[in-house]
Parts: C-alpha cells; structure tokens; sequence
C-alpha cells in the first residue's frame, strides 16, 4: 500500500482495501526502519489515534479530500503543541502554541501528519547539511544528499515514509530536493498559499507547497493549500483552485519555451534529458520556441543580497529573551544577546545573517539592497517579455544530480550555484514544477516547468501529461537505473 | 537665560491612536492590564506570526493630516527598523520611513503672553509602539510587558520652528487638542497616550549655523517638557560659556531630580538599517478614501473660535475656553440650540457649569445637567419666567437630581417671576409706608437707595419679583 499513490490510496481507503490505521502504521514502520536517513526531526505520537479517527469518519461516508492520507510537514511548519525547530538549536525548545494555516487546511482536510521533516536550519541550505539535527541522507543513495532546504521532505517521500509532504522554497527549496530523490514538487505564485505560521526565511520569496510522488498526488494537496489567508497580507486575494480538474487537458498545441542562458554551458547528460523531456512534449504535439531571459545571470547575485537581508531581520527575534535558545548565565543584555544568538545559530545561518546586515547597513543599502530589488524586477521582466511568446518554459531544475556529502559545502560558492536555475522563478514571484526526468550516475535528474503568474494549473496539467507517457516518477529507490 | 543665546527646539510627539486593537494584531490596546495579558502571538513575535494592518488607524492620522493641512502620502508603505531591545520583540520595529502618512503643514500656536507664531510640521508617520521594561519589582533582572508592544502610533515631527521652552509647550498643548479634537487619540497623557521628545540646540545670537543638539526622549507631561527643556538649554549655555562643546547625544530628563542625564552619545548611535517591510504591501489612498475623511471630521478648534467670536460675539477669552475642549463646545452648543441666546449659554457654561464640573471632577460629558436642560433654564431666563437669581436655584436643584424638568420643577415649586404691576403694587406700597425715613433721604436726593426699595420687594416676594419692572415702579412711585 506505500507504494500506492495518494491518489489512488485515497481511492483505495474509500473502497476499504485498507484502513488509515493501518496505512499510519505501515509508514510509522517504515520511518523506524529508515531512521539511517534522518528524515524526520520529529514523529508524531498522535498519528495513529488520528488515523482512527478518521477511519471512523470515513466508515460514516464522511468526504473530506485527504481523510485518512499520512503526510509529513517540513519543520518549518508551526504546528500546535508539535515542536518546530526549523532544524535549527535555536528552537530545539519551541512547542509552537498555533497552526501554521498551511497546517490547518490541511488537517481540516482529513490529513494525518505523521511528523516534521528535517531541513537545512532554517531553510537555509541547498543539501540539508546545514541541519542542527544532522544531514539527510538520499535514499537513493545514502552518500548523497537529498538537497534542500525540504531535504527532509523530499527524502520521505522518496522513500515511501509518508504518502506527500509539505515544503517551502525560497531558491529552489522545493523543487531542488525534489528533482534530487526523483519525486514531484512544485512551487507556487507567491502569495497563492499563506505563510502564516511558517518559520519566515525570507518573506518576499518564501512560498509553500506540495511535494509529492506525482503532479496529480500534487494537484490534490495544492487544492486544500491554496487560499486567501487574511492573516498573511501578501496572500492573494482571489480564490484557490481545484487544481485536479485541468489535468486532463491534451497539450497539443503548447507553446513551450526553452530559455538559451539556461541552456548554455549545461552538462551534456542533463541536458539530454532536457532535450529528451521536449520530444516527448513534441510528440504530443507542443510547440517548441528559444526564449531569452537575458538578466538570468544576475539572478543568484540579488538573491544572495534580498534573501540574507530579509532574513537579517527576521532572525532577529531569536534574542534569548521570550523563547528558544538562552545561553547559561548571560551577564548581561549583550552577553545574552551574543552568546544565545552565537550558540543558538549554525555557521550558515550566522554567515547571512552578517551579509544581510551589511547589505542594509548605512552607506551600502544602495550600492546592494536597492541593486538587488531593480535586478528583482528585470528579471520579473524578462520572463513578463518572454511569456508573450510561449505558454510555459522548459529546463533542467538543477545543473546535475544528488552530490555527495561534504563534496560542496564547503565551497560556499558553488553550493549557491546549486539554485542557478530555480531562483529566478521565486525572485520573479512565478510558479515552478519539477518532476523526475531520468538519471545520471543512478540519480535521479528533474526537468523544471515555470509558467505565468497563478498558471498552476497549467504547469500541473503539462506535468500530468508527461508523467502518463513516462515512467520516472514510478521509479524508486533500490530499483535498477 | 542670557538675551545673547538664541535656542531651537524641535519636537518629536508619539500620539497613541485611539483605536480598539492594535496596529497589527487583534489584541486590546486598553490600559492597565495585567502585564502581557494582552500579547498575542504576533505582539510576542513568535516565529511564523505576520502582521495585519488595522485599518482604522488610516482615517485617524489622515485627519490629522488634513487638520494640519499636510499632504496625505497617496502610496503609503511601512519600513523595519532594526535594532535590539527586549521590549522590541521582533527585534525590528514596523514604522514608515521612505513614505509617511502625513507629509508637511503646520499648526499656529499662542504662547501664556498672547503672542501667536507657526510651527511647521515636516512629517507624522504610523508605526508600533514597543514594550515596556519593568526594572521594580525584580531583584537583579528585569521584567517585560508586553501590553503596549504593537500600539499604534502617530509619530508627529516638528521642523525647529519654536525658540523657548514656553513655545515647545505650547505646540505640544496645541498638537494634544488636535488630536483629541479629531478622536486621533485619548491624549490621556499619564497612560502615556502622548510622549515628547524634543530636541534641543543654542546658538549665539545672529549665527546662521545651528549649534549640535541633544535630544530629551520621552517626556510624559507638559510641565516636565517647560521643566526638561529649561534645564538643558541652561546646561548647553553653561557648558558652552565655560569653554567646552556640546555632544550630539540623547538625554533623559529625571523630574526628581530636575535634570537631564546622558542616555547615549552619537557615537554608539545605532545604524538601523532600515528597508521596505516585506509582510506589508504598499496601501494606496485614493481622493474618495481622503474625501470621505475630511467629511467625517469635526469644526477644528482654531475654525471654531474664529466663529464664536465673528458669528456668536463671544468674547475672545470665552471662545478660546469654549472652542478649547470639544466635550465642552459641543454641550455649549447644544446648549445654545435650547437657549437661542450664545453669550447667556456661554457665561452659563464656562461660569456656573464648569464651576461645578470642576468641583466634582466631572467631563462634561458626564455632567448631571443636560445641556437642553441648561439651555431650558436660560430660555426661562429670557422669556422672563424666571429670575436670574432663581435660575441659580433650578440649576442646583437639576444638578443635585432633585428634578430632571426645568419646566415642571419651576411651576411646582412656584418659582415663576412675578411681573404683574397688580401684585407687585400692593407690596410697594406697604414697603414706602414702613419706610418714611429712606423715602425722605430718596426724595431729596439720595437715588442710591432706589436698590434699598428693590432689595425689601425682592426678600418680601422671595427672589420672584422681576427686578426691572420693580425698579420702574419703585421710581414712578417716588419720582
């Protein structure tokens, strides 16, 4: 039954095949014997009675969407009387006292939530390395990593510890892992699903979503997540969809865009995949056009200024004063400060927090920050200009497959590079799926669609269609190559 | 003060909105709760909580805006302000720095001695108040309240338009009226509704450079301020006579002590690096939003002296206490509405009814006395029913509750004014018979005792008789 997509365990929990209980326990097992991947910082001991529960609803004929269906929420999530610690020793601490809304749609939903899933400290990380809990480790091939942020996530699924989890990405944080372990995530518009509740990063890019085995899996969550949240004011206003309905649609006739600056200097293996993914779309009679997004090269640059800047400020809570990590016996307000602040933070964390601090610092915010934000917006150009011409674009989600631990991080430089084709769409503000697309080295690879704003049905039904004339997605870890 | 110095004072004014909640949480804003029982998890700063914009804070500092004369910021967006503080719980406070509410106006002042100038106004920002650090009551450490944290604020900054400490207090009386005029705030100065900071700078007469300033933070009354700024202009004076140089620093003045003590110098002046607050999209305040502001906005107090005096002929002194207190303008009139008779209502309600207001430290809100009901006993007054002398007496007997009708009690009581040439006769008569003496004295010259005669008709009839026409008689007897 693990193998099972939601979709069909939802089918398949209905029809009585097996009960919640029973699902819970398979992935409560499965997470025992997976512990090697240090998938989850937290497992929940209500699980199983939730899933009675909702065995018990659905036997009354109860119709809630997700009733019944295991998933895991990033730790990023707050999630009342759950421990959130954003993977972080600064909230080792932190029982959070409220639902992230996230959270709750989602348990109104019907979902059971097994547990929180391990991430880069605060979702600060292309590796999950970065995690106060210790690294994830790819299931596909444990000296590898599972990227991130969502690494946890991504990880768990991939290894069948929950039906679908929850993710956020602020460069890739979503869809990064997911191309890594071979699954389906996407990222949507920013504002389409509420932060409210969720651990801020950097809060003009930070975007939550599903992260699943298939588009539909995806489809299915993305429609109990997206809404307007009065609570978050960046949450757009228009309503959510069923995001279930589009995927059917034939997309014969869509014009699909290949961007050249991506393509460029792209490693032969993935870039065959690329080219393989397009005549599969070809054959079912899209329509392929180059496009330029000629700033694409400025985009990890601003990034690395609006994200630590960002962040400077929302960090600064984390003061040892109200909750979270205090250092022992601080002397005084600054010893308390600095020490709680200084153990209570990882390295990466520190390291944004200061050229965040700098980018905003009297003398610099012009020559930085304010340079960043007018990039932000040529880039958001750009992509205005070049979704003229074409209905979605096509390319790589990362420049290779799953790297080995330690092999990257400590080369600050080219993990940042890591998030080279991801970031553009979240400093744009634009929605991006990624799914699995074939392996190299036996790893798996992700292709990436990015569509116009609040296109996410779309991107889901181009992503369904090409998942029922592929087969990688089906792929699982300890299968052949 | 040496006549050679010439000081400039710039204020900065934290005006508490009135408004239920607070600027970014649904929490009460009400004053003197237990400490953090009004803190919700966005006023605590928990990871993950976002703020919400109040939206009744817009009309209340666009009103201040609009009644200062000020250009209304038609895209208005809020910055963070980083710094640390423990009482700053996000560690940034939410505050506008590139695009203010309120941009420019000004307000005219009046000092104690009459004499009258304007102040500029060069901003007035919305932004969080933070909270409050409690050091009593904790041996060795200290204690957070959080209460306050997310209060809303109207920052209100004066360009250093006024040159003595009376000046500074005067606009800061002048700004407190404004704003408790439009409802912008309770101006309830020992809650802290409204605090000062002022800046403060001397300059030897004549020179075109201003001399480097202090700032006195947060004073909480307008006799502090007169006290706070008084001494530091004394201490620049004496610092700068003595040869030395002033230090750019914030100060902070101990009414205990009658001083201002050094709180930080410039040099560990804090770089705040502010930058547009991602959580809040820019709010854009279109000409309806304004218009329907400036409609729901009452008579200014400057607007409404102007026509005490022009259309009611009010004395000046009485329109500037009327027109001073809203609470007060508005019984005025409603009182007058009654009356139809304004200087009468006026001398009645700054006179008797704010006599006793005061005595019972009453708003006059809550006076026990309608304002219909005073203006009923004025109309009495005029259409000659009643004395003014008896007037008095209804108006006791309506405060102390002993009635709630003017016309009831002054009919059961038998109080009308007697003005009947036939009753009053009788009485006249038989008070020039029992006085031969002061007749004769009248008659040969001594008017004066013309008030005697009235006086013996006035105790005889019990304060009723209607004096004139006493008077007239009395004359047209012994004439």
């Amino acid at each position: 039954m693990l193998e099972r997509t939601l979709a069909e365990q939802r089918q398949d929990l209905r029809a009585g095949e097996y009960s919640s209980v029973e699902l819970t326990e398979n992935y409560l097992t499965q997470i025992d014997a997976c512990q090697q991947l240090n998938a989850f910082i937290t497992v929940s001991d209500a699980a199983l009675e939730h899933a009675r529960a909702a065995d018990t609803q659905i036997a009354a004929g109860a119709d809630k969407t997700l009733l019944g269906i295991p998933i895991a929420h990033k730790d990023i999530f707050c999630q009342q009387s759950v421990r959130t610690t954003a993977g972080s020793r600064m909230l080792d601490n932190f029982i959070s006292p409220y639902d992230a809304t996230v959270v709750a749609r989602l348990d109104a939903a019907g979902a059971i939530s097994l547990g929180k899933t391990n991430m880069d400290e605060f979702a600060m990380g292309s590796s999950n390395e970065s995690s106060y809990y210790g690294p994830v480790r790819n299931p596909w091939n444990t000296d590898r990593v599972p990227g991130g942020s969502s690494g946890g996530s991504a990880a768990a699924v991939a290894a069948r510890l929950c039906s679908a989890a929850t993710g956020t990405d602020t460069g890739g944080s979503i869809r990064q892992p997911a191309a890594f372990c071979g699954i389906t995530g996407i990222k949507p518009t920013y504002g389409r699903v509420s932060r409210w509740g969720i651990i801020a990063y950097a809060s003009s890019l930070d975007q939550a979503g599903p992260m699943a085995r298939t588009a539909e899996d995806c489809a299915i969550l993305l429609s109990e997540m997206a809404a307007h949240d009065p609570r978050d004011s960046t949450s757009a206003t228009r309503p959510g969809d069923d995001y279930t309905t589009g995927l059917e649609k034939p997309i014969a006739g869509l014009k699909i865009g290949i961007c050249t600056e991506h393509m460029h200097g792209l490693d032969d293996a993935v870039r065959k995949i690329v080219d393989d993914s397009l005549a599969e779309l070809t054959a079912q009679g899209c329509e392929v056009r180059e496009i330029s997004l000629p700033n694409t090269h400025l985009a990890i640059p601003a990034y690395y200024i609006i994200a630590p800047a960002e962040c400077s400020a929302n960090l600064s809570r984390y003061d040892g004063v109200r909750f979270g990590y205090r250092c022992e016996d601080p002397t005084d307000l600054d010893d308390l400060y600095q020490r709680s602040r200084s153990e209570g933070f990882g390295d990466e964390v520190k390291s944004r927090i200061m050229v965040g601090a700098f980018a905003l610092s009297a003398g610099y915010y012009d020559a930085y920050y304010r340079k960043a934000q007018q990039i932000r917006r040529l880039i958001k150009n750009d992509y205005i200009a070049a979704f003229d011409d074409v209905d979605v674009i096509l390319g790589p989600t990362t420049p290779g497959p799953a790297f080995k631990l330690g092999e990257v991080s400590q080369d600050k430089t080219a993990m940042y590079l890591q998030d080279i084709y991801t970031i553009s769409a979240n400093l744009a503000g634009l929605p991006a799926i990624s799914v699995p697309a074939g392996f190299v080295d036996d790893m798996p690879i992700g292709v990436q669609f990015t569509g116009e704003y609040f296109a996410e049905t779309r991107l889901l039904n181009v992503a369904h269609q090409f998942q029922q004339a592929t087969s990688w997605h089906q792929r699982r870890p300890g299968d052949a190559a | 003060m040496s006549s050679q110095w010439e000081v400039v004072i710039g204020l900065e004014i934290h005006a508490q909105l009135s408004t239920r909640s607070k600027i970014f949480s649904g929490a009460s804003t009400s004053f003197g709760a237990e400490p953090n029982s009004q803190a919700c998890a966005i006023d605590l700063g928990l990871p993950g909580v976002l703020p919400v914009v109040n939206e009744a804070v817009y009309p209340k500092a666009i009103a201040f805006g609009l009644a200062v004369g000020a250009d209304i910021g038609r895209r208005s967006a809020f910055d963070r302000k980083n710094y640390f503080y423990p009482d700053l719980p996000k560690g940034y406070q939410i505050t506008q720095m590139d695009e203010p509410i309120v941009l420019g106006g000004s307000v005219d002042i009046t000092c104690k001695d009459g004499s009258s100038k304007t102040v500029r106004i060069t901003r007035a920002h919305l932004e969080e108040d933070a909270g409050k650090s409690v050091h009593e009551d904790f041996h060795g450490c200290t204690g957070i309240d959080l209460n306050r944290a997310g209060t809303p604020l109207l920052e209100i900054v004066s360009e250093p338009d006024m040159a003595s400490a009376e000046e500074a207090v005067a606009y800061a009386r002048t700004i407190h009226q404004l704003i408790s005029y439009l409802s912008v705030s309770d101006g309830n100065l020992s809650q802290g509704n409204m605090r000062c900071d002022a800046n403060v700078s001397i300059r030897r007469t004549g020179d075109d450079k201003l001399g480097t300033r202090t700032e006195i933070k947060n004073v909480n009354s307008f006799r502090f301020l007169e006290q706070a700024i008084n001494y530091e202009i004394e201490r620049q004076i004496e610092v700068i006579e003595n040869g030395g140089s002033i230090t750019q620093e914030t100060r902070l003045y101990d009414p205990d002590r009658d001083e201002t003590r050094s709180m930080r110098s410039k040099e560990t002046a804090m770089d705040y690096r502010y930058f547009p607050e991602p959580d809040l999209l820019p709010v854009v305040i279109d000409e309806a939003y304004i218009d329907a502001v400036s409609d729901a906005m009452p008579e200014l107090p400057a607007e409404k002296k102007a026509r005490y005096i022009e259309e009611l002929k009010l004395p000046e002194a009485d329109a500037v206490i009327l027109a001073g207190d809203l609470d007060l303008a508005t019984y005025f009139e409603t009182c007058l509405t009654t009356s139809g008779d304004a200087v009468q209502s006026a001398n009645w309600v700054k006179g008797e009814l704010l006599a006793n207001l005061k005595r019972a430290d009453l708003a006059p809100a809550e006076s026990p006395l309608s304002p219909k009901q005073l203006g009923t006993i004025i109309a009495r007054i005029k259409d000659g029913t009643i004395s003014g002398k008896i007037a008095k007496a209804v108006f006791t007997a309506l405060w102390e509750g002993e009635t709630d009708s003017v016309d009831a009690y002054i009919s059961d009581q038998g109080l009308e004014q007697v003005s009947e040439t036939s009753e009053l006769e009788p009485i006249i008569d038989q008070i020039i018979a029992d006085n031969p003496k002061q007749v004769a004295q009248f008659k040969s010259g001594k008017t004066k005792l013309l008030g005697f005669f009235v006086g013996q008709v006035m105790k005889q009839t019990g304060g009723k008789a209607n004096p004139k026409q006493v008077n007239d008689l009395v004359v047209a007897k012994l004439g």
